[in-house]
């Protein structure tokens, strides 16, 4: 396997600004040899890419190529059976779940992962558990510490509300919400904590257009405002290209195309896997 | 009209998050406050306190406690009456072995004790869920009570089996044993129900809570925004086992005086304060104390009313038609209002929010 592929796109590099006046930094994330099997069936297969401080890197692919097992790689949900994912250079093979967010990292769900009972305010509130350390005891007698904590964390939380323009709905219960609203406080969650790195899963599936274009919106401005490194799945194709700087693209576990847009969109590969398929 | 937010402007985030952020919402509990501290002792007597005010407090904190743990943790449990024997036996034997100790501090010990307790029996929640755990808690109840009822060291090698509650004053007054007075027991009780409510809505409205309750909505996606499973678990079974363990002891102390096992059975306990939850409504303090209070009270008012009315029934037929009422309520109730007496409250709340013009 060549070491990096992603030397093949000479646009986007550490140090270099890109069109639209943003820098980006450092390998922020390195994933390489990444094998995952589930007994027999092979998910992923010697899968290498690395990401960049501050870029909107895209994983795209066909149904099944194992772009969402990818993502749940990176963040510790699934050990891979190969390889190793470095992330802020430390390598973390063997991770328990919650400590991918201890280390930055944070991500929606393809199908929306809120905590349905829960007003959107507290579903904010527990993107940022990990920075909330008062005791129960202090909690209980809600005093000094306790309540001071709470109400920095609210501010912070009250910053992303307004950033997503979800104040109108901070006291509702999020099993009533709609399914675009859902997908935005989802986001929010993520962004609460205020992660280096923010993992989407198909965060426009099932949106209407004006929908989607707001999502693109608020995708950019959290990439553009908060440097925040974005790794998302789509399956807009016209969304992917416009918003990402790199694409991934996998097919049947297997990564067969890296580059800027415009590269893979030129890849006879990734045009026979999946952007050639005529539909009918 | 008169029950609305309306000009009511909150300018901290502080006040916002109040426990109760409408005025109106305050003089009601302050009105509820003074009733239960001062109205009432006034109009009790010895019956009403002994029959059902003393052990619908002492229950609505056994109901509190695991509504923590099935309400907003999502874990089912049928130990509670293991963990109130826990807590009342420990009671028992710290007090016997040092009487000169205050009894509240015996009390908090105990807790403790049923805390790691619940903790240890909790421990396999890791691991199984639902119905599975509900089973596994079953072993909790079925062992501890086996095990107090053989192990002659915990009841003080008494020949009958039972424990009785010596003693025991505060501040000069007996609040346990035979002689205590009954509105001392009942200070006693409404003290520690109003102290844990308080503690425990503290406890939900900030994170540990929203831990607890993002375990319960969605365990995979709680993890992943790095809450650990483990240690929310048995938080929940420590906390909740905690307030069991509290209950217990007052149950023994300051109601019944002398207990066997049975006592704790789960027909007797388990059982009627997993129904208090259920019919308070699931992940609610208020729910809890409301559930409680459905429970304990309307078998003593189906056991009162025909006699109001004139209707002269056998006992044993009164007893078997107040458990036949009272199971088709749970029924009907459960059918109407699934989400329980919390749920309807708001409802109420909401209808006369916008009364008298509703739209």
């Amino acid at each position: 396997m060549a070491p990096n592929d992603t030397a093949a796109s000479p646009n986007i590099a550490p140090g270099v600004t890109t069109p639209d006046g943003r820098t980006i930094g450092d390998e922020i994330l390195n994933v390489e040899d990444v094998s995952l099997a589930f007994g027999g069936v092979k998910a992923l297969s010697n899968v290498s890419f690395n990401v960049f401080e501050g870029e909107v890197r895209a994983i795209i692919g066909p149904n099944g190529a194992g772009k969402s097992s990818m993502l749940n790689c990176i963040n510790g949900f699934y050990k891979p059976t190969e390889g190793t994912i470095t992330f802020k250079g430390q390598s973390h093979a063997a991770m328990e779940t919650y400590e991918a967010a201890n280390q930055g990292i944070a991500r929606t769900f393809q199908n929306i992962a809120l905590f349905r009972g829960m007003t959107t305010l507290d579903n904010i509130m527990t993107g940022r558990n990990l920075q909330m350390k008062t005791n129960f005891i202090m909690q209980a007698l809600y005093y000094g510490p306790a309540v001071k904590e709470e109400l920095e964390n609210r501010e912070v939380v009250e910053r992303v509300i307004d950033f997503l323009e979800i104040e109108s709905i901070r006291k509702t219960v999020v099993g009533r919400l709609p399914y675009g609203l859902q997908k935005r406080v989802e986001l929010a969650r993520a962004l609460a904590s205020e992660p280096d790195m923010l993992l989407l899963d198909e965060p426009m599936a099932g949106m209407n257009h004006e929908e989607k274009e707001d999502m693109c919106r608020y995708i950019l401005d959290v990439n553009d405002e908060f440097g925040t490194t974005i790794v998302l799945i789509e399956h807009d194709m016209s969304v992917v290209m416009d918003i990402s700087d790199r694409v991934v693209v996998l097919d049947y576990g297997q990564k067969i195309a890296d580059g800027t847009p415009d590269e893979v969109r030129g890849n006879q590969r990734v045009i026979d896997a999946y952007l050639g398929v005529q539909h009918d | 009209m008169f029950y609305r937010e309306a000009g009511q402007f909150k300018s901290s985030y502080q006040a916002d998050q109040a426990i109760f952020p409408i005025v109106q919402d305050r003089w009601f509990m302050a009105l509820v406050i003074a009733v239960a501290f001062v109205f009432i002792p006034f109009f009790a007597d010895e019956y009403w306190h002994q029959a059902v005010i003393i052990p619908f407090l002492i229950m609505s904190l056994a109901a509190i406690g695991l509504n923590i743990l099935t309400g907003y943790a999502g874990l089912v449990s049928l130990g509670t009456g293991a963990f109130m024997a826990v807590g009342g036996y420990a009671t028992y034997k710290i007090s016997t072995a040092f009487p000169e100790l205050n009894i509240i501090i015996v009390f908090f010990l105990a807790g403790g004790i049923t805390a790691a307790v619940g903790m240890v029996f909790g421990a396999p929640s890791l691991r199984i869920k639902g119905f599975y755990l509900a089973v596994a808690t079953l072993a909790a109840q079925f062992f501890i009570l086996w095990c107090f009822n053989k192990v002659e060291w915990f009841f003080n090698y008494s020949p009958s089996g039972t424990i009785t509650a010596p003693p025991r004053e505060v501040f000069g007054i007996l609040i346990s044993g035979p002689e205590a007075e009954p509105l001392a027991r009942y200070y006693t009780c409404l003290i520690f129900l109003c102290v844990f409510a308080l503690a425990a809505k503290n406890m939900v409205r900030g994170h540990v809570g929203r831990s607890w309750m993002a375990i319960r909505d969605m365990d995979i996606a709680a993890e992943i925004i790095g809450i650990r499973p483990l240690q929310t678990k048995l938080s929940a079974f420590g906390i909740s086992s905690f307030y069991c363990g509290i209950a217990g002891a007052l149950y023994v102390f300051c109601w019944l005086g002398s207990v066997e096992t049975e006592a704790f059975d789960i027909l007797n306990v388990s059982f009627p304060v997993l129904f208090m939850v259920i019919i308070g409504g699931l992940g609610s303090i208020l729910g809890s104390i409301l559930g409680a209070a459905f429970v304990t009270l309307l078998p003593i008012f189906l056991t009162n009313a025909p006699p109001m009315v004139g209707l002269v029934i056998a006992a044993d037929l009164a007893k078997h038609v107040e458990e036949i009422i009272f199971g088709l309520l749970i029924m009907f109730f459960l059918i109407v209002e699934p989400h329980g007496l919390n749920r309807l409250w708001q409802i109420a709340k909401e209808k006369i929010r916008q009364w008298p013009f509703p739209y």
